[in-house]
């Protein structure tokens, strides 16, 4: 079980924690687009064995939302808040 | 089956005799050929069916399975064997009842003991969502013919002894469901099985060969793949390779709205017999079998928050399944884990699988089989049948790509809602 | 009686000998000292056979020590009873009452191992090519019989089990020589620092040891180095704890076992470490030879510390068989416990004899460059060996030696099970012809045996430098530390000839690879003959390295085997992964405290005592609340239950209790544009007090949600939802203001269990609460449909809403939860004059079918858009975006026709269709074309009336479909989706 640094609490058991899946563009970029640029925002998963840059939330926490990148191959967290 | 050699009771008393020598390898380990007709990637259960009925259902037979490492090494080998029919949409239930029937005459087909236990399948419900949930799989099911069957709760006992006794049950069963003709079958045996009918049809196992290339002709269509072990020419390349299929599908720049999730699955200690039946608690998120060898065989839900590649179980998933299993269970509390391992499962965006021709000619795809151990038969025989005639086949026509661009899922969550 | 305690020796070993115990096993009476385990005790006493093998029930006794020793396996009886448990490490107590597994009618004489007779046509394999006649299934029960150990408890133990966190800077696992060592480098430089060990007591294989350590016995170095780590307080020590599984994150899982005897059975620990410092040592490797798992065949270490520790003679004439060096310490723990050594059977030929056994051994027989073949047994005991050696000339000869004990040792394997687990590599070292860490992934360093290094020495320094390392990646100056000098026989220069086995496995013997399994070098040949020769084929083909002990004793001869076979270096052949855990660990400590309450916790409202005092039947409401489903009267009938509560409502007044519903509170300027685009309908405009129903959809166009939302003030909005749906409703508005839409100015608190929620509704309901002491106006001109209000009812702080899920006049009152029962209790009391009727879930859902309203667990299955729903109508068209709007327009582009809520009624209106049936055509083989969401008896209407989805079906009223139930067709009647009131004057009085 992982520990994650939690921009606000500090480092914290992965229970406490919800991944939200990896960063996107912003919806707001698609929503006058094509059909196909649409249906590409809403598919792409960005299915990697390697690096991903995803959403989290210290959910049974502070309920502080922040981005880490994360090995999906080894779960290995690279490291904290790229934002903050 | 043409096999050079036969597998019985009586075989088996003729190689006591000989010390057992006469046994010859169960399929062979060819050099790859420069060329075949339709090269397959990915030696797991799918690949090595759909190599099989291409050969034996379609008559080709000059057919390589590529497999980066050692066939049967990925969920083929790390699933909890479970094989049923019991699901909501007609398109489901009759491609998986359509599986389930062909598991129960595999054996003697394959001239392989593929060990399937149908024991039935018992779901203890303990809410009524998962009850009406139930119900209606039952219904639509009983509608075409295929046998599911709501339980009370005196009913679930009497099918399993050993659940936690009324007085001190906490969370009470409010009713069970059961399909008799689900059970277990033995994994390996499954993709043994196939390798061996695929090879006395011919059909190439190439091991240890990784795919590092797609070559396509100026048409676009596919026209080569290099491989680890060298160029093998074929116009026609299937990949079914668990997990890694966006990867290989990214080879021809296709994208392929999969996501893979971690789901684990852990064995106890051999004991005595205890279960006699496959335990499926869906509001616990665990199921269970106890195996021929006297393991309880156990699974609990997938981690569906984060992609997942990694090879193993996560811990805090592990501490809940076990809190679910002991629930149902109390006195297993001192059984012991023996060993437990962990997989990648690869999920379509509406979570049922797909067998689909693609926009690059030439290229086709079975991919999003989580779950699909019990789909390995309809599976390989519905992808054979895509691949040799170029059309979906009846069963699967469901499953193809284009659903995808007209957003009409096939969603088999019941009646719950995806979220996220 | 009498022959109690016939092996144990005059003096020796670490027993309390002042304190006997008595004990049970197999149903006589034993007795044995503190000090004992199982094993031992049971060995004093001249028991031989403790259990049958996994395959052919072979008799088994002794033969490894501490976890190793997968052939020792009990069941211990009592409040706590167990399976499966290992004699060699079972603590022996007073009243002890184990017995054999795995053999019937006794491990004396079991008719399970006929299958033994029967194993020249069962080779490895055999199931794969036979029993498939009439099915597999028939032959399960034989089989499933025959396999298994231990028998499953039939009721939860008496015992509990606790699971805690741990963090720390160092952990050491093992506490051996290298292990106590390097725990000390790292305590007294200040580091927090745990150290843990599978034995109850610590000190590794020191404890059997001869060697001094600064000119003192070992045992006495051990304690004083204990002593010492326990007298700091950032340390931790955890004996009779196993490191069981070496997860990602540098977190190590520790089940410490009985640390409250009887009561506590055992603990989890889960550390994460900054460093972890494995110094598991080595288990040392038995030799593959016919008939090598007799009673009497066991591990040279095993012998060792049964002399030792247990000061008991495990035999009375041994033959020693060895590949390696480390074999001959025990030539003095022999002459201690006065067994006679028949001779040395040593596989190599380059032995310097003198050295290695020195003068008082000289005229033992000592055999170079020979083996032992195969063991010759009388009963269930060894009572001899033939040896295969050459004579001087080279010439072959085979032998004869009478004994009753057979001392193993194929070398020693570095415990690098962890390591591995930890995702670190391993590497064949050709040195110790065994594996050992190569690159570790994760926070990891290895000390001692684990290494390689077989010296106690050699394993002290490794200790000490590993410590200064692994302090150092965390910043932390080692303290210096002397390392103490070791003497008399340390084993400075260990030095092992790979031997695998004895027969390459060309004929059919017993001679086991693989004891946990009953895996025979035969098994392995014919696996590569038939093509199984990649290692996890040859794995799963004959199950070596699968049984009770994961491989430890198994996997590394099982690779020589197979490289001989494939004429290639062992290291070609690879290593499977050994997976968590390292040795069998309980559920119940995996589970920790994370048992009963706390596993899908129920909700309750402040209501539900009163609830249950008055005939409640609770039902699961979603989102884990419970809530009443009716209220069953003396001498009444479900039904009748719920067509009074109906009636109630619909003729005079009902109250129920709505407190689960899911409600949020958003404030911020931005919050209409939230709603604006949460929901597909137009929230613009809304006034304070004013309300308005929504659907929620999700990004992909289907319906996810509905619920109303109301204006509470300028600043303030309260958000309802589905009970059930609450918390991913949470989750996915978090998630759009977090990152779909960070701009926004909103905050949202989830507050669904602030309030209490007592419902009044019915065509009196004004009337009633008019005579409530309160100061709200409940006129319908000052309260009209869809508004809210604040006030006070008798002292009460309540906020009202008009709202109907029932189809009548309808008042949600809302108050905070410590007031809920209070509330409910006075507007019972207030309602008698009105005949107030309490109403649970049961009734709630007839009226609303009767109504035609959304259920979301009903109607909505994940693949509905609010047009099917009929809702086209709250699909804006004047907004741009909400959530879903483009995911819907291009389904339905493609797919116009689909199917659509509509009402049903039975053609037989006594009919009940059970929820789910599908409506399908007469044909079985066509696709069906929709589902009955909901079907009740309505007391209005005095008829059955349900719901469903119906492909095209809104174009259908009127036409007759059929409803499958149990496979049975039913008629009924398409009709409009609403049977009561369609009007809605009721709701809106």
């Amino acid at each position: 079980m992982l520990l994650i640094h939690c921009p606000w609490c500090g480092l914290r058991a992965e229970t406490e924690f919800r991944c939200a899946g990896p960063v996107k563009p912003p919806r707001s970029e698609f929503i006058d687009k094509s059909d196909e640029a649409w249906l590409e925002y809403l598919y792409q998963a960005d299915n990697r064995r390697g690096i991903l840059e995803e959403y989290w939330c210290h959910e049974k926490g502070c309920g502080e939302w922040f981005k880490l990148r994360r090995d999906t191959a080894t779960h290995e967290i690279m490291d904290g808040d790229t934002d903050s | 089956m043409r096999s050079d050699q036969r597998y019985s009771i009586f075989t088996l008393i003729g190689g006591a005799v000989r010390a057992h020598r006469n046994w010859k390898p169960a399929w062979r380990n060819p050099q790859p050929k420069k060329q075949y007709d339709v090269v397959i990637v990915g030696g797991g259960g799918h690949g090595l069916a759909t190599a099989y009925y291409l050969a034996k259902n379609h008559g080709i037979h000059n057919v390589a399975v590529v497999e980066r490492n050692w066939i049967g090494g990925g969920n083929s080998g790390r699933n909890t064997a479970v094989v049923r029919s019991n699901y909501l949409r007609d398109i489901s239930i009759q491609f998986f009842d359509k599986s389930l029937q062909l598991y129960e005459g595999l054996s003697r087909e394959l001239n392989y003991n593929i060990m399937l236990s149908q024991r039935s399948e018992v779901d203890v419900l303990l809410t009524t969502v998962s009850m009406r949930n139930m119900r209606r799989r039952a219904l639509n099911m009983n509608r075409l013919g295929i046998e599911f069957q709501m339980l009370t709760p005196d009913q679930v006992r009497q099918r399993i002894p050993i659940l936690a006794p009324m007085e001190n049950c906490r969370l009470p069963i409010l009713g069970g469901s059961v399909q008799e003709r689900a059970g277990i079958a033995r994994h390996d045996a499954i993709v043994w099985g196939y390798a061996r009918g695929a090879d006395s049809y011919g059909v190439d196992i190439i091991q240890n060969a990784e795919v590092t290339a797609i070559r396509r002709g100026e048409d676009g269509a596919v026209t080569a793949i290099e491989t680890s072990r060298g160029r093998i020419k074929t116009n026609k390349l299937a990949i079914a390779t668990g997990n890694e299929n966006a990867a290989v599908a990214s080879l021809v720049d296709l994208r392929l709205p999969l996501r893979c999730y971690n789901l684990q699955a852990f064995v106890s200690e051999p004991i005595k017999p205890v279960l006699d039946v496959v335990v499926n608690c869906p509001d616990l998120g665990v199921y269970l079998s106890h195996s021929d060898k006297g393991e309880l065989v156990i699974g609990g839900a997938t981690d569906a928050q984060q992609i997942s590649f990694r090879k193993g179980g996560k811990f805090p998933m592990l501490e809940d399944t076990v809190s679910g299993l002991l629930e149902l269970f109390p006195s297993f509390r001192r059984l012991k884990l023996m060993r437990q391992w962990g997989g990648a499962l690869e999920f379509a965006q509406d979570g049922s699988p797909i067998v689909s021709a693609t926009e690059v000619k030439g290229f086709y795809v079975s991919a999003g089989w989580w779950g699909g151990f019990k789909a390995i038969p309809a599976g390989g025989m519905t992808f054979a049948h895509l691949i040799a005639r170029d059309e979906p086949h009846p069963l699967a026509a469901g499953y193809g790509m284009e659903r995808f661009s007209t957003l009409n899922y096939l969603l088999e969550g019941g009646t719950t809602v995806p979220t996220d | 009686m009498s022959r109690a305690n016939s092996k144990r020796l005059e003096f020796g070993g670490y027993i309390d000998r002042t304190q006997s115990l008595q004990f049970k096993f197999n149903g006589r009476d034993y007795v044995g000292f503190q000090g004992d385990t199982l094993a031992s005790a049971l060995m004093a006493n001249g028991v031989n056979v403790l259990s049958r093998s996994f395959k052919y029930h072979r008799p088994r006794g002794i033969q490894n020590r501490g976890y190793a020793d997968v052939t020792s396996l009990i069941q211990i009886a009592g409040i706590n009873e167990s399976p499966n448990i290992l004699a060699s490490v079972q603590p022996l107590y007073e009243g002890l009452e184990a017995s054999s597994v795995n053999c019937w009618p006794s491990v004396s004489f079991d008719i399970g191992s006929i299958f033994g007779a029967f194993s020249p046509i069962l080779p490895v394999g055999f199931y794969y090519k036979t029993f498939m006649w009439p099915n597999w299934h028939a032959f399960e029960p034989l089989i499933r019989r025959a396999a298994g150990f231990g028998k499953a408890p039939r009721r939860a133990p008496a015992g509990q089990f606790l699971s805690r966190f741990d963090h720390c800077d160092i952990l050491v696992i093992g506490a051996g020589p290298a292990g106590l060592m390097a725990a000390l480098t790292a305590a007294k430089s200040g580091a927090r620092t745990m150290i843990v060990d599978e034995m109850t007591q610590p000190g590794g294989s020191l404890l059997y040891s001869k060697s001094e350590l600064e000119g003192r016995f070992a045992i006495d170095w051990i304690a004083r180095t204990v002593d010492e780590l326990k007298s700091m307080d950032h340390v931790t020590c955890l004996w009779n704890s196993t490191a069981w599984g070496y997860q990602e994150g540098n977190m190590v899982c520790v089940s410490e076992r009985a640390p409250i005897p009887e009561e506590l059975i055992s603990r989890n620990w889960k550390i994460w470490a900054k460093q972890v410092i494995l110094a598991t040592g080595a288990i040392e490797r038995p030799i593959v030879f016919e008939n090598n798992d007799v009673p009497g065949v066991m591990l040279c270490s095993a012998v060792m510390e049964a002399v030792q520790t247990y000061g008991v003679a495990p035999g009375t004439r041994a033959v020693l068989f060895t590949n390696n060096s480390s074999a001959y310490e025990i030539l003095p723990y022999l002459r201690a416990a006065d067994i006679e050594l028949a001779a040395i059977v040593d596989t190599r030929s380059d032995v310097e004899l003198d050295t290695v056994i020195g003068k008082d051994n000289s005229s033992v027989e000592v055999l170079l460059g020979a083996s032992i073949q195969l063991v010759i047994r009388a009963g269930k005991r060894v009572k001899g060996v033939v040896v295969h050696a050459q004579d001087s000339s080279g010439k072959e000869k085979k032998g004869k030696i009478e004994c009753d004990l057979v001392c193993v040792s194929g070398g020693w394997n570095p415990s690098v099970h962890l390591f591995s687990q930890s995702r670190g590599t391993l590497r064949y070292d050709d040195n110790i012809a065994s594996f050992v860490p190569d690159q570790a992934v994760q926070a990891t360093h290895c000390a001692g045996a684990i290494t390689g290094e077989m010296s106690v020495a050699g394993c002290l320094k490794s200790a000490v430098n590993t410590g200064s390392k692994a302090l150092s990646r965390i910043g932390i100056q080692a303290a210096p530390i002397s390392i103490p000098e070791v003497s008399n026989g340390d084993h400075t220069d260990y030095q092992v000839d790979p031997f695998w086995s004895s027969t390459a496995g060309y004929k059919r013997v017993k001679a086991f690879v693989d004891f946990a399994g009953d895996v025979t070098v035969f098994d392995l040949k014919l696996a590569i003959q038939e093509g199984f020769d990649e290692i996890e084929h040859l794995k799963r083909y004959t199950t070596t390295g699968m049984g009770l002990d994961q491989g430890k004793t198994a996997n590394v001869n099982a690779i020589g085997i197979i490289a001989f076979h494939l004429d290639c270096h062992p290291s070609e052949v690879g290593t499977t992964t050994f997976r968590p855990p390292y040795t069998p660990v309980e559920f119940g400590s995996i589970a920790g405290s994370q048992t009963g309450d706390v596993v899908l916790p129920y909700r309750h409202t402040p209501m539900t005592d009163w609830h249950r005092a008055h005939g409640a039947v609770m039902y699961e409401a979603g989102a884990r609340w419970r809530r009443p489903g009716y209220y069953q009267m003396e001498g009444e009938s479900m039904n009748e239950a719920i067509n009074r509560e109906c009636y109630a409502v619909r003729n005079h007044v009902g109250i129920y209790d709505g407190s689960p519903l899911g409600k949020f509170i958003i404030r911020g300027e931005d919050t209409e544009k939230l709603l604006n685009l949460i929901y597909t309908n137009s929230f613009s405009g809304l006034k304070p007090g004013q309300g308005k129903y929504g659907l929620m959809l999700n990004e992909e166009g289907l319906v996810f949600d509905d619920g109303v939302t109301f204006r509470i003030d300028d600043d303030q909005y309260l958000l309802s939802c589905s009970t059930g749906g609450a918390p991913a409703v949470e989750r996915k508005l978090d998630k759009f203001i977090n990152v779909e839409c960070p701009e926004l100015n909103v905050i949202i608190t989830p507050v669904t269990s602030q309030w209490a929620n007592a419902t009044v509704c019915g065509p009196l309901a004004r009337q009633m609460l008019q005579s409530t002491e309160s100061d709200i106006d409940w006129s319908r001109e000052v309260l009209p449909f869809m508004h809210v209000v604040e006030g006070i009812i008798a002292g009460m702080p309540v906020r009202v809403f008009r709202v109907s899920f029932t189809g009548e006049l309808s008042y949600e009152i809302n108050t905070p939860s410590r007031y809920g029962l209070k509330l409910w209790r006075y507007l019972i009391e207030v309602g008698q004059n009105w005949d107030i009727c309490p109403v649970g879930s049961e009734a709630n859902h007839v009226l609303r079918v009767e109504k035609g309203f959304l259920s979301l667990a009903h109607e909505v299955d994940g693949i509905v858009d609010p047009i099917d729903l009929g809702h086209g109508w709250m699909v804006s068209r004047n907004k741009n975006d909400f959530i879903g709007k483009r995911s819907m327009e291009i389904r339905r582009q493609s797919q116009p026709i689909r199917q659509e809520l509509i009402g049903l009624l039975p053609k037989d209106s006594n009919q009940l269709i059970s929820e789910g049936a599908p409506i399908a055509p007469e044909d079985k083989q066509a696709l069906s074309e929709g589902f009955v969401s909901a079907c009740v008896w309505s007391g209005v209407l005095e008829r059955t009336i349900a719901l469903g989805l119906l492909t095209d079906g809104r174009s259908r009223i009127g036409e007759t479909v059929l409803a499958w139930d149990q496979g049975e067709p039913l008629s009924l009647e398409v009709t409009r989706p609403i049977f009561y009131d369609a009007e809605g004057i009721r709701l809106r009085m």
